[in-house]
């Protein structure tokens, strides 16, 4: 990057070129994925339930993943999305914040995910930790804080608490209340991102943290909220897999910090920073979502369905590389 | 063409080398002669081209014209790898070595002696032991991590490691620059020993008696070009100064403010002092650096690479921490805290535009508004129209071409990026702007203008305190100048009282002839 490599054309995520729309190579894959579900199976793809489940599976990892772009365009990783999502999940199903009603246990939630989002954060920008290891370390501590408070069992949502399982059984026009939460966070992200000063700041410390330090902008503060954003995001998840399973348990979100950070690459953001798209992830996770579908839809088992998701990470990275190359 | 018979060629020749950058002719016409077992020294201003012929030698770059013949044979230096199998090895001024590898391990970097991959340590330890007696230096234990020894240790490994590759030609980028007065006599008597043996030395310095004292020969070069092939090391300085200086390239400098000499004794005083620093000290770097730089005023660091200058302007900024004061209209800056310096009005241009100033993949509008986010938002939320509005008046009023706000800024000459990088500071309540190397890279036209928007600036009352490797840009830019020697300020006067020889002694000369010189 540093080379004086002079280039013409605006790279453009997945399909490289292809016209001036941007995300055109990854709507043209999620077509593609709807065209093998309707060959494959006709009777079940196109259905409203089945489209409805896809919605719903995508709405957890989907929230992680807005929070989870922020972090990689600003420069850093989030390891720990899953286990802190757990933890919160554990923390505001005790018996003690149970006892408090859903308003408090939400509050928990966010509240729990959020301040290990900015413990992650201080680490890193105070503690100069590089973000790959402070994220690994809560990653396991708080996998590990989740099983010692739930003493590794199941933590049920009281009947008395139903008001949090609603978000996932009532419906508005056909879909779960979860979906329009998942929809809102990713409206409010992309406002973040593109039209605050919140975001503009992202992108420069991602893109250039010596430049951004050098204009005045507060590199460390900024990079510590960023962590808490992502905390409050899996926060957020906790909630909506609490409504989506009725329970809290320290199991919740098992490697989700892969199916996130793999959404946001495929979408078209850098992994060294300063470039991506809240769109181009939510794509990307919809393209992930989608080939899970696909492969139970057929009775396919999940270890092809790893292999597949694998393919698809190199696939698009290979592609955007070539648009990278090509533009240069 | 060259049918020089191959046992009088030079070991070395390097002819019509030329080498483009985007925007700029980085050489231009590069001859280059070395011989066997000389020091050969390359001289010239930052900026002539030294680190660019260094690094086509080196196979790290590729010339777009020209030849590279040794022994009369042509050759192509397509990778290092390439250039050290031909025997020519390099010495950077960053020593590449790898810290936590071995005395051994480094030397042989690259060509370990292994069976079936597996390290033969006691032979690499030998070998290592022999390159270093043969350097003088037996006691450098070759089983020792480089990250522990001295700089003037890690030298002598980079050289070992030279020999290991049986170079027949090692260049040498200022490598007295990290030693002391003594370990530099040790340096020459190294090269004195290898150069003996029939080895080549290509020797790079700013310091001219060092070059009368080691070089056998000099080649200078000027803007990209060489003014002068295989001249003595013998010729007088005068000499070589008037050739490393004199330019054909005229530079267009605005007029300084007419001060009336009637007037001259009290207006400047007038003016009120927008920065002042006490005592600045970085240990090491620099030391009790004291100044002020009033509105209006153009303040010229100059000084050698190295010299401090750069760490002086960061530490100003805030951007680097020191000991000691600085005030901007009286308020103090603090240390490591960028966001207060530009909220008291500072801005930055820095020296590496595209490492420390850009983000190169946005627009240019989002780098010039870079620095003044919450100026054109309000409660976080970016107001867009006045933000473009802004860039656009700013694209016009610095005539940055092509005059596109959304253009990634990664796409302009140099000269434009440079701009961008000053427009993203010409805003209201700006008080001091420090300018770091603002033509680097930058061709002649651009230069003009930018000398015209930073004498503007002045003009409006902006302070301004500009750092320049380039002599006479700093004394045709600045009102008053301050030279910069190993960290300290050795000399202070008017811009018009200073010529370029007057300035260049001051900055070259070393530290043992410094007390008979002040």
């Amino acid at each position: 990057m540093t080379e004086a490599t002079p280039t013409s054309v605006a790279k453009r995520p997945f399909l490289g070129k292809i016209g001036e729309v941007p995300h055109l190579g990854l709507v043209a894959a999620l077509v593609l994925l709807a065209i093998v579900g309707l060959a494959t199976r006709p009777e079940n793809f196109a259905t409203s339930s089945n489209l409805v489940s896809i919605l719903a599976l995508a709405s957890t990892i989907g929230v992680i993943t807005v929070g989870m772009t922020f972090v990689i365009i600003g420069g850093g990783i989030d390891l720990s999305v899953g286990a802190v999502m757990a933890l919160s999940s554990v923390w505001a199903t005790t018996l003690a914040t149970q006892s408090y009603g859903p308003a408090v246990m939400i509050v928990c939630a966010l509240l729990v995910g959020t301040g290990a989002g900015l413990v992650n954060g201080f680490l890193i920008s105070y503690g100069r930790m590089v973000p790959f290891i402070a994220t690994l370390a809560m990653l396991v501590a708080a996998r590990g804080l989740a099983q010692r408070m739930s003493n590794q069992r199941t933590q049920l949502v009281q009947q008395a608490n139903n008001a949090i399982v609603e978000l996932s059984t009532t419906r508005v026009l056909g879909l779960p209340l979860l979906v329009y939460v998942f929809a809102l966070v990713v409206a409010l992200g992309w406002i973040l991102l593109n039209r605050t000063t919140f975001g503009r700041r992202t992108y420069a410390v991602g893109g250039n943290p010596e430049a951004a330090r050098l204009a005045g902008i507060d590199v460390r503060r900024h990079t510590m909220l960023l962590y808490g954003l992502s905390g409050l995001c899996c926060g957020i998840a906790a909630v909506l897999i609490m409504a989506r399973t009725t329970t809290g348990s320290s199991t919740h979100g098992d490697l989700y910090e892969l199916d996130a950070i793999a959404a946001v690459i495929i979408g078209g953001t850098l992994l060294t920073g300063g470039r991506g798209t809240i769109i181009g992830s939510i794509l990307g996770l919809l393209i992930f979502t989608v080939i899970t579908n696909l492969f139970i839809l057929n009775g396919l088992n999940t270890s092809d369905q790893l292999i597949a998701k694998g393919l698809i990470i190199v696939v698009a990275v290979l592609m955007q590389r070539r648009g990278a190359l090509t533009g240069t | 063409m060259p049918a020089s018979p191959p046992d009088t060629a030079p070991l070395l020749a390097m002819r019509g080398i030329v080498k483009r950058f985007p925007g700029v002719r980085a050489l231009d016409g590069v001859d280059l002669e070395v011989r066997a077992g000389e020091v050969h020294c390359l001289l010239g201003q930052n900026g002539a081209g030294k680190s660019t012929l260094i690094k086509i030698l080196s196979g790290a770059h590729q010339p777009d014209e020209g030849e590279v013949l040794l022994n009369g044979e042509p050759v192509r230096l397509a990778t290092p790898t390439a250039a050290m199998k031909q025997g020519i090895a390099t010495i950077y001024q960053e020593l590449d070595l790898v810290d936590g590898l071995s005395v051994a391990e480094n030397i042989l970097l690259g060509h370990e002696r292994a069976s079936f991959g597996f390290t033969r340590r006691g032979e690499t330890n030998r070998i290592a032991a022999d390159l270093l007696r043969r350097l003088g230096h037996g006691e450098i234990p070759p089983a020792t991590e480089v990250g522990r020894l001295p700089p003037a240790a890690k030298q002598i490994v980079s050289m070992a490691r030279a020999l290991s590759h049986d170079a027949r030609l090692i260049v040498m980028d200022e490598p007295s620059a990290a030693l002391a007065h003594d370990e530099v006599a040790n340096l020459f008597r190294i090269i004195r020993e290898i150069t003996a043996q029939g080895v080549a030395v290509v020797y790079i310095s700013h310091r001219l008696e060092e070059i009368r004292e080691i070089g056998d020969r000099v080649t200078v070069l000027k803007d990209g070009r060489t003014v002068a092939v295989g001249l003595p090391a013998t010729t007088p300085t005068g000499q070589v100064v008037s050739l490393m200086t004199g330019r054909d390239v005229e530079y267009v400098f605005p007029p300084r403010p007419a001060v009336p000499e009637e007037r001259s004794e009290e207006r400047p005083e007038e003016r009120p002092e927008v920065l002042r620093v006490e005592g600045l000290t970085v240990p090491g770097v620099f030391a009790d650096v004291s100044f002020s730089v009033r509105a209006g005023e153009i303040v010229g660091l100059a000084g050698l690479v190295g010299s401090g200058r750069s760490e002086i302007i960061e530490a100003v900024y805030g951007a680097r921490r020191a000991s000691g004061r600085v005030l901007l209209d009286g308020r103090a800056v603090r240390p490591g805290d960028t966001t207060r310096s530009v909220r008291l009005g500072m801005g930055l241009a820095p020296e590496e535009r595209k490492a420390q100033a850009l983000l190169l993949d946005q627009s240019v509008a989002r780098n010039i508004t870079l620095a003044g986010l919450t100026r054109y938002s309000r409660f976080g939320w970016m107001d867009r129209r006045g933000e473009a509005a802004e860039a656009a008046r700013l694209i016009e009023a610095l005539d940055i071409r092509p005059p596109d706000p959304r253009r990634p800024v990664k796409t302009l000459s140099g000269g434009n990026q440079q701009k961008a990088v000053l427009a993203r500071w010409l805003v209201e309540g700006r008080r001091l702007l420090l300018l770091d190397e603002p033509t680097r890279g930058v061709d002649v036209g651009a230069r003009a203008e930018l000398y015209a928007v930073i004498r503007r600036l002045a003009d409006d009352g902006v302070a301004v305190l500009l750092v320049s490797s380039e002599v006479p840009e700093v004394l045709g830019l600045a009102d008053r100048v301050l030279v910069v020697r190993e960290g300290r300020i050795v000399h202070e006067a008017p811009a018009v009282d200073l010529d370029e020889h007057r300035v260049l002694d001051l900055v070259m000369v070393s530290t043992n002839e410094e007390s008979r010189v002040d």
